[in-house]
């Protein structure tokens, strides 16, 4: 049965990011939607008339909204292939607190380093790295945080891999140098087509920031 | 069947630990409620909740879980009776989504309208505006946000139903007036809920701790 799904995206956002992972984990087939943020589509107000964000996902009419919710939601509705949560309830909490984690801190501190200076940016430089390594942590000697596959915390952290670079070069830092382990995970991550096919290129990524900031008056 | 063993980390007016109260009364569940002085922080709630610190944190035989809603839908996986969210992935999605809208949108707007002064305090009250009226909307047709019975979102307001009363009476502004009559009398239905009813803490407490805090943000010039 034909299942009809769309994306509504936009390209360099790593929230949209997960949720074209969670697609191609599953094998879905689906439509890619490209939004206009400065122009947003009446399809994207009409399905998302609260928020009025991407990524909206709409799956036989009806909309999913915010990314750990459409993720969690691919994984139910297609629950026969590639499993991103654990079936044990403890690990299930684990995961989603390590994927609650990553949206309470790597958002917003990225953001801060890209579009603040002095002291603030040294700050949110700081409480990012301490972040990165927690998860670290948590990942400890697995191959991913979802152990010999990939899991629900892989596909909600690695979409900002590729905004590491926009971080380095506005803050002017190497994160490789303080979480090795981290960036040898989502090099790994990359190997798979899923997140290979994901993830924009991080140089465009870059060069979409560079015309943010100038349009944005930021230094 | 195996002993188990719940405890629960909290502190008396917690409203995130009380939703956890709510739900593990809602099954049934036994535990230990171990309040704690956020002042002096228990070696117990550091060990289990290094990352935040905080509570609520459920320790389920030994293990820590922490983030209330992340707890929630931990109880609801484990313990089966009375289930807090539905079997279908979309109405489990509405759920989550209006328990994120309150944590993240709702009530965040209506804590600023009673912390901050001046401009800010305009800005959380137009936004609680906003926020409230969406709420108002998803109630249509329904007693509860999860339908007839109680579920994970009606757990993530239910700080509305005991808390908004002491706002009102500190500040002498009400928030959520007769512009949401739904609101209002979800508001009564979750108050008169069993375990509401048996386990909010105490109005007159409270009120003397947000009027505390309401003259320390506050100072009068």
């Amino acid at each position: 049965m034909a299942e009809e799904v769309v994306l509504l995206d936009f390209w360099p956002s790593p929230f949209g990011m997960r949720v074209r992972i969670a697609l191609a984990e599953k094998g879905i087939q689906y439509e890619y939607k490209e939004e206009d943020l400065r122009n947003k589509s009446d399809l994207l107000l009409k399905m998302n008339p609260i928020h009025k964000k991407i990524p909206v996902l709409i799956h036989k009419g009806k909309p999913v909204c915010e990314s750990l919710i459409q993720v969690q939601y691919i994984d139910e509705v297609w629950h026969g292939k590639s499993p991103l949560l654990p079936s044990d309830p403890y690990q299930r909490a684990n995961a989603r607190f390590w994927a609650d984690f990553v949206d309470k801190k790597i958002y917003d501190l990225g953001r801060k380093i890209w579009t603040t200076k002095g002291e603030e940016q040294a700050a949110a430089k700081k409480e990012f790295i301490e972040s990165l390594k927690l998860l670290e942590g948590e990942l400890g000697d697995k191959t991913y945080f979802g152990g010999d596959n990939l899991g629900y915390v892989d596909v909600v952290l690695v979409p900002f891999y590729n905004w590491f670079y926009v971080y380095e070069k506005c803050g002017n830092f190497t994160i490789e140098e303080e979480c090795p382990k981290l960036i040898a995970w989502a090099k790994r991550c990359l190997q798979k087509e899923s997140v290979a096919k994901s993830l924009p290129d991080e140089e465009k990524v870059y060069g979409f920031v560079l015309q943010l900031k100038k349009a944005f008056g930021i230094e | 069947m195996a002993a188990e063993e719940v405890k629960l980390l909290k502190t008396w007016s917690s409203r995130f630990g009380l939703r956890v109260v709510w739900a593990l009364k809602l099954k049934g569940i036994q535990y230990d409620a171990i309040d704690e002085d956020l002042s002096n922080k228990s070696a117990l709630l550091l060990q289990y909740n290094p990352v935040y610190k905080k509570v609520p944190v459920l320790v389920h035989n030994g293990k820590p879980i922490s983030e209330s809603l992340v707890i929630l839908e931990y109880i609801d996986e484990t313990w089966k009776q009375n289930p807090i969210l539905p079997e279908d992935p979309l109405e489990k999605a509405r759920e989550r989504f209006w328990a994120k809208f309150n944590d993240e949108k709702l009530l965040p707007s209506i804590w600023g309208a009673f912390t901050k002064e001046g401009k800010e305090r305009e800005e959380a009250i137009a936004a609680a505006v906003e926020n409230l009226k969406f709420v108002e909307e998803e109630l249509k047709g329904k007693k509860f946000f999860g339908g007839e019975k109680i579920g994970l979102a009606d757990l993530a307001f239910g700080w509305l139903a005991y808390l908004i009363c002491v706002f009102d009476e500190v500040t002498g502004f009400k928030i959520v007036d007769e512009r949401y009559p739904l609101l209002l009398a979800w508001m009564q239905e979750f108050s008169q809920l069993p375990i509401a009813k048996d386990n909010c803490p105490p109005h007159d407490k409270l009120v003397i701790k947000y009027q505390a805090l309401y003259e320390k943000l506050h100072p009068a010039k």
